[in-house]
């Protein structure tokens, strides 16, 4: 079976340059960056050089780049880091998890955190951001791109916000690193958070950018790594990657390769929207990032939507993965007011470089039939339930 | 092979159904493994007294593991899907209710009527399966003099598990396998070590999957808190079959009928259970002789081996799961009601049970114990 993966904002593959970078820091290379001798001097260049790349990609000094696990910890080191007992934060109610259950954390010891809404193509409204601001607010979290609908938030409107209100602004740009350009100076935040497996490198690798004066309290004690933001030996095979994929990422942009995925990912959507009726877009009528949409096939089970497709070979999603490999209805589609039966027939579709047209034509020769079957055996499509 | 075809398995993470899997498997069918995530275990961890590390066996990440570990194993695509709603709907809220009501409910047939054979088919069709297979000891057959599906009893009678499935509709049996149904429990665990099922030897469950420890007292309190509602007042009178009032008790839902133990008086003689008047929260207790009836009328009744009760029939009937059948006249007293008459007088025929009518190993149908 020919299997087509559309699930790239759960994860991408390696590609094949960022293992061909990575390779030698397995064996070759194998020293401690810390350490004072040739080979830790030559993983220690290999570290700095894979700062220089990142730090290129968010427009800021290397010297603002601390490399971290992924981006759960990138959010949690920003949020419990810039933090304490009195302070309030604002986030938004479509946040990944990473960033909403490190408020939850926060808010039971001793913060107040206000969610912010969106309204129904999954924006927040910058003036909501700036009537939550209080006195004793420390620090707004808001996402640049949702992981299940690709919207991109007005950032820049909040970062000046910010700016304005002296708040600090924490931004996941998790989805968005690799997908659309991202300058930190523009965005005007403070802190930004970044995972390498969303963009072609491995997993278990991230990187945080904490702009140059801001004081961050570490989450783990140890040695001095990282300017002593982040204890710990380094990953140096997923920094090496996480540079190179940076570095690709950049000649992307040059190639216009994210306007190629936009005309990719706009012929799914199209291609969808055209054989099949019933179906929606969520989060049409904002900016998305190049690589997803997310739609709604009325009168199905997007769980029954997946596991029907994945047998066919069609990796896709409902949104975000949960640990049990169990499917619950999405928080951010509810929160964009999506109704509970639209939010359970949503499914992700998501793009990685590695994806061709052929690819798209496979998966659209494959999702309105997969749908017909299913409204096929759905009693509120009209029919009843077929026996076999 | 010929024969070949789609086929969902039901599997919970425990040797039954994993051995089904892999039988199934190994007789080159294609097969897609399922498990229904039904209830958070970690739910109620720790409240009103309940217990903070979870071991409830069901539906725990420990069980999707093992299930994930044997699909991974055999071979085949496997998938969690999620049906909490729905249980806490039709398995969690009447379990709870009955017992408020003074009645002993089962949530197992609640369960295999409502998600089991109910949603998890639906998912199947959904997916393409032709049918599906579950790790239940009993034998399913079709019929052709009657031209209906059967429900029958296994050959390892000490795992039988037809009292649950009574509510099986000829529908649902059509699209259902129970592979196990030929074997013993020892010759199952044989062949999951022959397989190579790492968890050959992994105990059985006992208890109710979603009240680990299985005190469901607490469960009901600890649900009570959790959804906000107060705890109704359900405490009143101990009372005898004379209608003397000996006592006061602390709610109905704390007892269950041939209970005898915390009733709180003392007397001469063993004092039983015999009746919860739910309407007047009244409690009734006798002695043991008190705890015995002849006659049994159950509602809702679910009939499999035949369409309709013309005239009286013959059968042995089970009144809960560990009760050995017995001799009884079954006869229809309403649309979907019937009088089961005993030969003998049986001990503490409980409201909230099923009562499950066999005709030697075939199940006629069951209903719910009035």
């Amino acid at each position: 079976m020919r299997r087509i993966y559309l699930d790239n904002n759960a994860t991408t593959p390696v590609l094949p340059e960022v293992l061909e970078a990575m390779r030698p820091y397995f064996g070759e290379h194998f020293g401690n960056a810390s350490s004072i001798h040739h080979h830790g001097q030559e993983t220690r260049a290999a570290v700095e050089r894979a700062r220089d790349s990142v730090a290129s990609l968010l427009g800021c000094r290397p010297a603002e780049v601390v490399f971290t696990s992924g981006g759960t910890e990138g959010d949690n080191l920003a949020i419990a880091g810039l933090t304490g007992a009195g302070d309030h934060v604002i986030t938004s109610s479509v946040e990944h998890h990473a960033v909403l259950h490190a408020c939850k954390h926060i808010d039971e010891t001793g913060c107040d955190v206000t969610y912010v809404p969106v309204d129904g193509r999954g924006l927040v409204d910058p003036d909501d951001v700036r009537r939550a601001l209080r006195s004793n607010t420390k620090l707004i979290s808001i996402m640049m791109a949702n992981n299940e609908t690709g919207v991109l938030q007005p950032v820049e409107d909040i970062g000046k916000i910010a700016v304005e209100a002296d708040v600090n602004f924490h931004t996941d740009a998790v989805q968005a690193a690799g997908k659309v350009p991202i300058d930190v100076k523009q965005i005007g935040c403070d802190v930004l958070s970044i995972s390498g497996h969303k963009m072609h490198a491995p997993q278990g690798v991230g990187a945080l950018f904490v702009r140059r004066g801001t004081r961050l309290q570490p989450l783990f004690y140890g040695g001095r790594h990282e300017r002593s933001r982040r204890a710990g030996t380094e990953n140096v095979p997923g920094i090496v990657g996480l540079g190179k994929a940076a570095e690709l990422a950049m000649q992307g942009f040059e190639n216009d390769d994210d306007k190629k995925m936009s005309t990719l990912r706009d012929r799914l959507q199209q291609g969808i929207l055209a054989q099949v009726e019933e179906a929606a877009v969520n989060g049409d009528g904002a900016a998305r990032v190049p690589n997803t949409v997310n739609t709604y096939f009325d009168h199905i089970e997007g769980e029954a939507m997946v596991i029907s497709l994945d047998l066919k070979g069609l990796a896709v999603s409902t949104g975000a993965a949960c640990s049990a490999g169990a499917i619950e209805p999405s928080h951010v589609l509810l929160a964009m007011g999506l109704r509970a039966d639209r939010a359970r027939a949503s499914v992700r579709f998501s793009l990685g470089k590695q994806n061709t047209a052929e690819d798209i034509d496979l998966a659209l020769a494959l999702v309105p039939e997969t749908v017909a079957r299913l409204r096929e055996l759905s009693p509120s499509y009209g029919k009843t339930v077929v026996n076999s | 092979m010929t024969n070949q075809k789609t086929i969902a398995v039901a599997m919970s993470g425990g040797v039954d159904s994993s051995t089904v899997a892999a039988m199934l498997r190994a007789e080159g069918h294609n097969v897609i493994g399922l498990t229904m995530q039904l209830w958070n275990q970690r739910r109620m961890a720790g409240r009103e007294g309940m217990p903070e590390q979870v071991t409830g066996r069901c539906c725990s990440l420990d069980d999707v593991y093992d299930a994930r570990r044997v699909a991974e194993h055999i071979g085949i695509p496997y998938y969690v899907v999620n049906h909490e709603e729905r249980f806490e709907r039709d398995v969690v809220r009447p379990f709870v209710a009955e017992y408020l009501s003074g009645r002993t409910p089962i949530p197992c047939s609640l369960c295999n009527n409502h998600l089991k054979f109910d949603q998890l088919h639906v998912v199947a069709q959904q997916i393409g399966a032709d049918c599906v297979a579950t790790g239940h000891y009993a034998r399913v057959e079709y019929d052709d003099a009657s031209a209906r599906w059967l429900l029958k009893r296994p050959a390892d009678r000490s795992k039988d598990q037809t009292y649950f499935l009574f509510g099986l509709t000829q529908e649902q049996l059509g699209r259902t396998l129970f592979p196990l149904g030929g074997m013993t429990k020892p010759e199952v665990r044989e062949l999951a070590r022959k397989q190579g099922l790492a968890l050959a030897e992994k105990p059985d469950s006992q208890e109710i999957c979603f009240v680990p420890g299985g005190d469901y007292k607490r469960f009901i309190d600890a649900y009570l808190a959790e959804s906000g509602e107060a705890l109704p007042d359900t405490a009143g009178e101990l009372v005898t079959a004379n209608g003397e009032v000996i006592g006061e008790h602390t709610g109905i839902h704390n007892f269950t009928v041939g209970q005898r133990k915390g009733l709180g008086v003392a007397t001469g003689s063993p004092l039983y259970v015999i009746q919860i008047n739910g309407a007047d929260k009244q409690v009734v207790v006798g002695s043991d002789e008190h705890l015995y009836s002849r006659t049994l009328q159950a509602g809702r009744v679910n009939l499999i081996s035949v369409d309709d009760l013309r005239e009286p029939m013959r059968v042995s009937v089970k009144i809960r799961h560990r009760h050995e059948p017995a001799s009884a006249m079954l006869e229809k007293v309403g649309d979907d009601e019937v009088l089961v008459t005993f030969d003998q007088p049986q001990r503490a025929i409980t409201p909230g049970q099923a009562a499950v009518f066999y005709d030697e190993g075939v199940v006629v149908g069951g209903g719910w114990i009035a």
